[in-house]
């Protein structure tokens, strides 16, 4: 980057800093009750997974293989976001159209591979209404999934907005919070392979 | 080129997203590792999981979501140990509290 090129990015920077700023603390905000939600989804499934009702529990159903795939999948689209990220700083249209493809063909193997997983244990007569256990797991991934499909939406409307009307100060601001909302859904990721799935499958 | 340095801190740089991946790959591959081989035993696992999680998040806190105690970012820190506090609340409190009523009842 020339050094007009950054003297000028820092300047745009400058103006339009405050909006951008509060417009991303609100957003972060928003992202901490979202945690709460989580945090109560997370406390039913540690209440409820022991109640399987003489139906199967984790251990039976949980393919960690599958697991592994969807983890390698979300955290590589974390790193390409990252990526996005630092293009559009650098004001790179085409690197952050590029990576912004990337982070969401990441994004739909993950989501592909859950309704996969979702899709085989209803077919086996393992669906949310068997037992506690599976209502609650069935809520709690799921949950995580939705969250994760709205981040695909959200991902497809900046795409079509910055191939559209490039990168403007706006566009930029909204990117950061996209990335926060897709860096915040691999952390509660963390939290469900963790303890529902290696916990489970142990 | 203080204005510069910040922008780099808080918007993070090639390098720094690829440390956190990295840390993150080795804090993901060493739970799934320990649970598909069963090497350990129970509470050794459960002590593994729990650690490389912990660890984790703190990683992708700091190199993904920038997460810093510099003057700017103080808030976001702040707001988020807040409701941290609230999630140990509501989970651990929720979970002792069902699980003595269970135990009370089988007993």
């Amino acid at each position: 980057m020339s050094t007009h090129a950054a003297a000028h990015h820092d300047a745009h920077h400058e103006e339009h800093h405050d909006t951008g700023r509060n417009t991303t603390l609100g957003f972060w905000i928003y992202l901490m009750t979202d945690c709460i939600l989580f945090a109560s989804f997370f406390a039913t499934y540690a209440v409820l997974f022991m109640n399987t009702a003489g139906g199967v529990s984790g251990k039976d159903i949980f393919d960690l293989n599958l697991i592994a795939g969807g983890t390698a999948a979300l955290l590589l689209s974390s790193i390409t976001f990252g990526f996005a990220m630092i293009s559009a700083y650098k004001n790179n249209k085409g690197g952050t159209l590029f990576w912004l493809f990337v982070t969401f063909l990441f994004g739909l193997a993950f989501i592909g591979i859950e309704l996969y997983e979702f899709n085989h244990l209803i077919h086996a007569g393992n669906g949310p209404s068997s037992s506690a256990f599976l209502t609650a797991f069935f809520s709690l991934v799921g949950l995580h999934g939705l969250h994760v499909t709205a981040g695909l939406l959200w991902i497809t409307v900046l795409f079509i907005d910055i191939a559209k009307r490039g990168l403007k100060d706006r566009t930029v601001t909204r990117l950061g919070c996209l990335s926060l909302f897709w860096h915040f859904l691999d952390v509660i990721w963390i939290c469900v392979f963790s303890f529902v799935y290696l916990m489970g499958a142990m | 080129m203080s204005q510069h340095d910040h922008d780099a801190h808080s918007h993070g740089s090639v390098s720094s997203y690829v440390v956190g991946f990295v840390l993150s790959v080795i804090l993901t591959v060493i739970p799934f590792w320990a649970v598909m081989t069963s090497a350990y035993d129970r509470a050794t696992l459960f002590a593994i999981i729990v650690v490389t999680a912990v660890v984790q998040i703190v990683v992708h806190l700091k190199y993904f979501l920038h997460l810093n105690f510099s003057k700017e970012g103080k808030i976001d820190t702040l707001s988020f140990i807040f409701t941290a506090i609230i999630i140990v609340m509501v989970v651990a409190l929720s979970v002792w509290i069902i699980y003595e009523s269970v135990l009370m009842m089988m007993y």
